[in-house]
């Protein structure tokens, strides 16, 4: 049965909320009016209730399957967030309420700054990007900003190895640089040669993933800072794998410049289907001074955003961040000390190192060697009676399980890459390989089942050719 | 513990992977590099932890909020977070694989639709960082439409607006230049006529603007169209209840923060940002969309598409890096939305008239305080005050009453100027205690 849409349950006269009475008033010239009353569902309460309840079941989520999608984390999220990153006074501060009425909220952001320094060594933390993706634009503009400062404006170009996440060339774009793509060395790291080659006195900045898309540490992280510092260029970590490093290594350690961490990655907020999320971004000594205004500074024993910042880029954003994602990273770092940190960053990396040894013969990594928190599968299917990567994807949702994230990196063909996270137990990941297991037989025996799954979705495969031809984006 | 792994659990997977401990998986770090000091307080189990946020919110003092300038304190039905909490929503992902993802993404779809008959545009996005974001991508969009490079922004455009924007055009071709106000507190017409060239990308205005007024915006998108210019428009979503729509004048691009439908104020963020245009210019912009499909047995399905401008295909040609948004608070939105219905909507619009201009007409009633009142308002208004706003503020904050906010921090000029906004949640008490207060000062 096809779900009906709001709009087609409708029915005229019908609501579910209802407000107070206004007397009648001319207020308002009838020329700044609108003409006509908006397109939207007429629904009860219950009817509303009942609608989006529905919807949400068709829906596969972390609370209710395993959802190993390789560099996402989608780690348990604790329900304690959810009520404590709410609570009244929380919710109702108002931004531009004086300072005082809001020492609470301050006091949260301020320390959530500390210890995200603690953790990474690096000296100052903004919170105000709203995403990754935001962060490493923060992260790339604060390079610029520093560069710029320094006169060294023939700094054009940012170096991309092609194992970075996939958005960082995009991001050097929108920072106005020209983007230079290296190709990774035989082992799934940088190639240093390359990047020799690459490295100019035209170069800002390198932007490199830690862990790398290929689920490997760079190991040769610290001869590249000082490659990249030697060329007068900064060194860029896009910190979304960070959940690998956490409690294990600190970036400044590497030589890291600037690095952004994702609070719904490896602090446990949750993805929320696509945000918000939260990408604070943190910088060395040198080059803190230009990251974004305003960041809380302590003073007096209060808590303030009124510090000057006469070299900061500026805003990224209206206000301080999402501040209610901020909360929710903060508890995380509240629940737990270092040495559980370290035993959360070990298990992430122990279970995707166990899902890849359980799959060795049927579905081999690419790089066959020990992983990191994640590990990347590949598929030949001139070996696999001619499956795909996006066949035994859609086969995993039949038994159960969300896919994989598929078809990345860029650099794997066929790739499906696995990130278990720390918080999924050994009878999950081994149902979980169990059920790849009868995937592969069954890619044998009945190659058609394969084929055209998923056959237990409310939907099976759908045309995605034909929606983006003649787009249907609205009623 | 945060992870489930029992001391035998983690022996047979050690065995499993052939190692004797995780410390040998680790042996691409440099040892050095490996298990530095952390200075970390220690860990809170999950009562101290609620007691210690308990306790930190306690710090945040309660106010009668009289506060606006871009984020607005509004009644939010129970049901709306009591569903857009539900685990199903709140801890799915990208909804990537659509078959697995249906409800997600009927939820964006009716997300879109909804904006779209809101604002009388044609498509919507799935939702923004924020308005300030939404508007600099639509400004960047409108200059690659036109390929021309001068944008004049409203000065009336809320001051963090303004700072973004510059953020994101400073390493483009864009050249931003103001458009100036008059006296009344909305754009002066005449002025931006003479100010319009064909070398103009786009106009941006806002409306309600920053100060609360409503523009002439019919009159602005004549003038922008006449010159080839594009209109990019700014606006409350919810004031669209009651007031004219950014299609009904013609705007080419219109975004909004859309906190406002269901969604907290919570210190500002997380926002929603609403990004609409015309059909036209659908492939120019960015972010996420959702579409309806068929799947292969010719069933209805929702699904992402128009994908080939996202950055995850198109890598630095993209349009944009966006990728994560704000699902959640778009789902709030199109669950608010649809729990107003139009009715409801426009009551909520109307209650928000009615108590800002209550309020208005009491303040003009205290000895020294002058409400700017020529041109419509919805919620939010100027106030001249005897004093500098900011002692108005300072007064009031003793009282448990957020006065408004403070003009004087923008422009000199105005340190007498407070921007003050009623809502439905302004009770008559409220705004009595509120004028009791201006008359102590």
């Amino acid at each position: 049965m096809e779900n009906l849409l709001s709009i087609e349950k409708s029915q005229s006269g019908r609501r579910g909320v209802r407000f107070e009475k206004t007397a009648k008033h001319d207020y308002l010239p009838s020329d700044v009016l609108r003409t006509s009353a908006p397109k939207l569902p007429e629904m009860s309460e219950f009817d509303t209730v009942r609608h989006f309840t529905r919807l949400s079941q068709q829906n596969y989520s972390l609370d209710g399957q395993f959802y190993p999608l390789g560099s996402c984390t989608m780690k348990y999220n604790p329900k304690a967030y959810d009520v404590l990153s709410v609570l009244e006074p929380f919710a109702n501060a108002h931004p531009f309420a004086p300072e005082s009425a809001v020492q609470g909220t301050l006091r949260v952001m301020y320390e959530l700054q500390e210890l995200l320094k603690e953790i990474t060594g690096l000296s100052a933390f903004t919170l105000q990007p709203a995403a990754g993706a935001h962060g490493e634009l923060t992260g790339i503009l604060t390079v610029r900003a520093y560069h710029d400062a320094h006169k060294n404006s023939s700094r054009t170009e940012v170096i991309v190895p092609d194992t970075a996440h996939g958005t960082n060339p995009a991001t050097a774009n929108m920072a106005g640089y020209t983007v230079v793509n290296i190709k990774s060395a035989a082992d799934g790291c940088v190639d240093k040669q390359a990047l020799q080659a690459a490295l100019s006195d035209k170069t800002a900045a390198v932007m490199l993933t830690v862990p790398n898309t290929v689920g490997l540490f760079e190991k040769d992280i610290r001869e590249i800072a000082d490659m990249v510092h030697k060329a007068g260029a900064l060194l860029y970590m896009d910190g979304a794998n960070f959940n690998a490093l956490i409690g294990l290594a600190k970036p400044a350690d590497f030589g890291v410049d600037v690095m952004h961490l994702n609070l719904h990655k490896t602090f446990a907020a949750p993805h929320g289907g696509g945000g918000p999320g939260s990408g604070p971004v943190g910088a060395a000594k040198h080059v803190a001074p230009f990251l974004p205004k305003p960041i809380v500074e302590k003073k007096d024993g209060k808590y303030t955003l009124l510090g000057e910042m006469p070299q900061s880029l500026g805003k990224m954003k209206a206000f301080y961040g999402n501040i209610a994602v901020v909360l929710r990273g903060y508890c995380y770092l509240r629940q737990f000390d270092a040495a559980t940190l370290k035993n959360i960053a070990e298990k992430a990396i122990l279970n995707a190192n166990y899902v890849r040894a359980k799959l060795k013969g049927k579905f081999d990594a690419f790089f066959d060697v020990n992983c990191m928190h994640e590990c990347v599968l590949s598929i030949d299917p001139a070996k696999m009676n001619g499956v795909h990567t996006a066949d035994v994807a859609k086969r995993l949702l039949d038994y159960g399980f969300y896919a994989p994230t598929i078809y990345f990196p860029l650099i794997v063909p066929e790739a499906m890459m696995i990130e278990p996270t720390e918080t999924e137990s050994k009878e999950t990941l081994d149902a979980f390989v169990g059920a790849l297991e009868k995937i592969y037989d069954e890619i044998f025996a009945n190659p058609q089942l394969v084929h055209d799954a998923p056959h237990t979705q409310p939907v099976s495969r759908i045309d995605e050719v034909s929606a983006a031809r003649q787009p249907n984006l609205r009623w | 513990m945060f992870t489930p792994h029992t001391k035998q659990d983690e022996q047979e997977m050690l065995a499993a992977v052939g190692v004797s401990s995780v410390k040998e998986l680790l042996n691409k770090i440099p040892a050095d590099l490996l298990y530095p000091n952390y200075h970390l307080p220690a860990a809170l189990t999950e009562q101290q932890l609620t007691a210690h946020l308990h306790a930190l919110a306690a710090e945040n003092k309660p106010l009668k909020n009289f506060i606006g300038a871009g984020m607005y304190r509004h009644f939010i039905p129970a049901a709306v977070p009591a569903l857009s909490g539900r685990g199903e929503f709140l801890t799915a992902y990208t909804p990537y694989q659509a078959e697995a993802s249906q409800g997600t993404l009927q939820t964006i779809y009716e997300f879109q639709s909804c904006i779209c008959a809101l604002f009388d545009m044609d498509v919507a996005t799935a939702s923004h960082y924020d308005g300030a974001t939404a508007l600099a991508e639509a400004v960047l969009a409108a200059h690659r439409v036109t390929g021309r490079e001068e944008v004049i922004v409203s000065s009336l455009l809320h001051p963090h607006y303004k700072e973004v924007l510059a953020t994101y055009t400073r390493h483009s071709a864009v050249r931003l230049t103001e458009a100036k106000p008059t006296s009344e507190g909305t754009l002066d017409v005449q002025a931006l006529k003479n100010q319009v060239s064909d070398k103009t990308a786009c106009v941006v205005i806002s409306t309600p603007n920053f100060l609360g007024y409503v523009e002439q915006a019919g009159e602005i998108s004549k003038i922008a169209h006449e010159k080839g210019a594009l209109l990019v428009a700014q606006v409350n979503p919810l004031s669209l209840g009651l007031l004219q729509t950014p299609g009904s004048y013609d705007a080419d691009f219109a975004v909004a923060e859309g906190q406002p439908l269901g969604n907290p104020v919570s210190f500002g963020g997380p926002g929603l940002g609403i990004m609409t245009a015309k059909k036209a210019y659908m492939r120019q912009l960015p972010g996420r969309m959702v579409g309806i499909a068929k799947d292969k047995n010719g069933k209805r399905a929702f699904v992402l598409t128009l994908q080939a401008r996202e950055q995850h295909i198109r890598r630095e040609k993209a349009a944009s890096n966006i990728c994560s948004n704000e699902a959640i608070c778009a789902l709030n939105a199109v669950i608010y939305l649809t729990l107003l219905g139009p009715q409801g909507l426009k009551e909520v619009a109307e209650l928000n008239v009615e108590r800002a201009h209550q309020l208005a007409e009491k303040i003009n009633k205290v000895k020294g305080f002058k409400v700017l009142s020529v041109a419509p308002f919805f919620n939010e208004f100027v106030v001249t005050c005897p004093v500098p706003a900011s002692e108005v503020i300072e007064k009031l904050a003793a009282k448990g009453i957020g006065a408004g906010y403070d003009l004087g921090q923008t422009c000199e000029q105005m340190k007498n100027a407070l921007l003050v906004c009623a809502t439905e949640l302004s009770t008559p008490e409220d705004i009595s205690a509120y004028i009791s207060a201006l008359e102590e000062i």
